[in-house]
């Protein structure tokens, strides 16, 4: 089964490729091609897990790219692509097909006479098999072209209603955003060529191993590698796009910018996990940048009256979870992390895309309210996230939360544990205040209230179908399962953490800590809202306008840019006009000098010539006196004066 | 014989009157015709010269000849100018024929 694995991207695109061109012309636009291409690639990726899971088996197909030499005369070196399935690959192709399925028929539900149907179902098609290619990719080179594919199907879906300014806006931003960490990270898959004359992950690990690598470089290279990951996955300092991504449809919000392509960087740095390992300092980088990471934009989803912001910031700190994770060696439970938060947060946009449908597209949380009697299935479905969101055992994000938290505590930086510890207080605040003022208290906007209704089921289908998931999976990796996760992911050795009743007791007390606190002030209004606001004073105000990072950013980048471009403006017209202008300036005197000396010498001379002659005829003029005698008397004399001559001379 | 200094006294004297006559006239016609007068004096002087100096050889009689051929023609050219002359204007008053004046 392992074998089939380059299939499972293979359908997609060819399901991208019929509709782009022909669906326009099949019934329904062609959705049903899409939703059962992605269909049948879970299934076969199902198929691949099991098969992987039982009898361990792993496969490779490699084919030769290109051939070249580096320099003339050089020998000829042989650049090969490939895929790969291995165990961690497998479980990503489930994450992805599933998640990918749950939103293509969510969609259908969605989208429903949306005016560019097609596109929408082609750019999914396309994304998926963008992003199931990356998750195979056996190489850098090949997962960066999948990487920049990916990062195209979000460009062009964050752009959906690009008749939106803001959606124009955002997709433009996160293009150019994660673009930043694209060139860091193309450097550092340039910088280990160089190094190693390979791509593969396979053969630079091995080579690394062996200390083929100076550590200075490798962790250069580690740490560029990063901001690639930095950049899709929206941590410190580049998240500023995937909140702005929620301008496109919800359902892709729930698959690119939630569940898949923003975990897309974890995934790279878990699969180039022999890269970082052995780099201290980049380990640090990536658990500095992960937990600082996820307790910023915890913080930020405090205040955030849009649903799908609350979602979004929630997303770049869980994020940072899974790379604080990775970062402190927790290798198997970060990726657990990615696996189960992938389920329980594509659970919760979906849902919200359900509630925001119900709601005539209206997104502010204070305009809802009361929801779950109109909405049971996605009211229930949505606690289920939320509970897993929160860490409320027995739902998925409690178990791999915990384990990082576990292995933060066992760390080298215990700042790092309390980081994550407060954090997750912070969601389980954030998502339950969310949870209340959609689903539970009185309707605060009942013209809204008595308009909504429930989903239909292709749309509550889907939210049951990863509520089972986002319900279960944490028990993957916990003791009832014999650690399966751990057992089937690991870097180089299965590692089992030493469980520490300090860590789960502090991680439950946390989440039932922030809970209550967001029913004190939501609920059961102790202390209200307004104020808490009011207490916060400045504080709130930095939470509220996101610590003015887009402000920091739009000074110093966009105005920046301005005004070096204002600058080589000047320069372009002052210097570089200048010379032009002068060498011209000076071409114009000299053909002026060369004008006078025409006019004056030259022409002068011809016309002294001219009139030199004019004048001569004037004189000469008077000799012809019309009287032909004159002319006879002037013949003889001048004979008699010659005769007179010849004979005194002669 | 007559002496030859006679007959160049001869000759000069019309030569004189025809050269007068040429330079002083307003008449075309007389004109044309004091200019054939200064041709025949030079003529007699041909004729008197050969016939004194070299009587046996016929040279100087030769070159007469030749210039009262010349005076025909030159009589025949001039006569058709001053009768085109005549006909574009009313005489041939050689004072008033004076168009190419500078």
């Amino acid at each position: 089964m392992a074998q089939l694995g380059w299939l499972v991207p293979l359908l997609p695109a060819l399901s991208a490729l019929v509709l782009a061109f022909w669906g326009k012309r099949l019934a329904r636009q062609g959705d049903w091609l899409g939703t059962g291409a992605i269909a049948a690639s879970w299934l076969l990726s199902l198929g691949i897990l099991a098969d992987v899971m039982v009898n361990g088996s792993t496969s490779a197909l490699r084919f030769e790219w290109a051939r070249f030499a580096a320099a003339p005369g050089q020998a000829i070196q042989s650049l090969g692509l490939g895929l790969q399935v291995d165990a961690l690959a497998a479980v990503m192709l489930v994450v992805v097909t599933s998640v990918s399925l749950a939103v293509h028929v969510f969609s259908m539900g969605y989208m429903e006479g949306d005016a560019r149907y097609k596109r929408y179902y082609t750019m999914l098609s396309f994304f998926t098999f963008s992003m199931l290619g990356l998750v195979l990719a056996d190489n850098l080179l090949l997962l960066f072209i999948f990487w920049e594919l990916v990062g195209l199907a979000s460009y062009a879906l964050i752009g959906h209603y690009y008749e939106r300014p803001e959606a124009r806006y955002a997709s433009m931003k996160a293009f150019l955003t994660t673009r930043v960490g694209d060139v860091a990270m193309f450097v550092g898959i340039l910088l280990l060529f160089r190094e190693l004359g390979t791509f593969r992950f396979a053969e630079i690990v091995e080579a690394i191993e062996h200390g083929a690598v100076a550590p200075h470089v490798l962790t250069l290279a580690a740490v560029l590698l990063f901001g690639g990951a930095v950049g899709k996955s929206a941590q410190l300092p580049l998240h500023v796009w995937l909140p702005d991504a929620m301008a496109g449809p919800t359902p892709v919000s729930a698959l690119i910018h939630a569940a898949t392509m923003v975990a897309a960087g974890v995934y790279l740095v878990a699969r180039a996990y022999g890269i970082f390992a052995p780099s201290a300092d980049a380990m640090q980088v990536v658990a500095w940048i992960g937990g600082l990471t996820a307790i910023f934009a915890a913080t930020i989803a405090l205040v955030r009256e849009d649903i799908k912001q609350v979602l979004a910031y929630s997303t770049v700190s869980q994020l940072g979870y899974m790379m604080m994770g990775l970062g402190l060696g927790a290798y198997t439970a970060g990726f657990f992390h990615l696996t189960t938060h992938a389920f329980f947060k594509a659970l919760l946009f979906l849902a919200s895309g359900s509630v925001i449908h119900a709601m005539h597209h209206v997104q502010d949380m204070h305009r809802m309210g009361g929801l779950l009697r109109k909405m049971p299935v996605t009211g229930l479905t949505w606690l289920i996230g939320a509970a897993a969101l929160a860490g409320i055992p027995p739902f998925a994000g409690f178990w791999s939360k915990d384990e990082i938290l576990l292995a933060a505590y066992h760390s080298s930086t215990p700042a790092l544990y309390w980081i994550g510890t407060v954090a997750a207080v912070l969601t389980a605040f954030y998502v339950t205040r969310a949870t209340w003022l959609v689903f539970f208290g009185q309707p605060r906007d009942r013209h809204l209230y008595e308009h909504a209704h429930e989903s239909p089921a292709v749309m509550t289908g889907p939210l049951v179908a990863l509520a089972v998931p986002a319900a279960l999976i944490g028990f993957w990796n916990s003791p009832l399962s014999g650690f399966a996760f751990g057992h089937l992911i690991f870097f180089h050795e299965v590692h089992e953490a030493e469980p520490s009743m300090t860590v789960t007791a502090l991680a439950i007390g946390g989440a039932l800590l922030g809970v209550l606190a967001a029913l004190a002030i939501y609920a059961w209004r102790i202390v209200p809202a307004a104020t808490v606001i009011r207490l916060a004073g400045p504080l709130y105000t930095l939470l509220k306008r996101k610590y003015f990072v887009d402000e920091l950013y739009h000074w110093v980048f966009v105005r920046g840019t301005m005004a070096l471009a204002r600058l080589c403006a000047w320069l372009d017209q002052v210097v570089v006009d200048g010379v032009v202008n002068g060498v011209a300036r000076f071409t114009q005197g000299l053909a002026e000098g060369s004008h006078l000396v025409d006019q004056q010498v030259i022409d002068g001379a011809v016309n002294l010539t001219a009139s030199g002659t004019v004048a001569a005829g004037n004189q000469l003029r008077r000799a012809q006196v019309g009287y032909v005698q004159a002319y006879a008397l002037t013949l003889f004399a001048s004979v008699v004066v010659g005769l007179i001559i010849f004979t005194i001379g002669g | 014989m007559i002496p030859l200094s006679w007959v160049v006294a001869t000759s000069a004297i019309l030569f004189g009157l025809g050269l007068y006559g040429a330079l002083s006239l307003r008449n075309a016609v007389r004109i044309l015709m004091c200019i054939e007068l200064m041709l025949n004096s030079v003529n007699l002087n041909l004729v008197a010269f050969s016939r004194y100096l070299h009587p046996d050889q016929p040279r100087g009689l030769v070159l007469a000849i030749f210039i009262m051929t010349v005076a025909a023609a030159e009589a025949a050219v001039g006569l058709a100018i001053f009768l085109t002359i005549a006909r574009n204007r009313t005489d041939i008053d050689v004072d008033k024929i004076q168009l190419l004046k500078g």
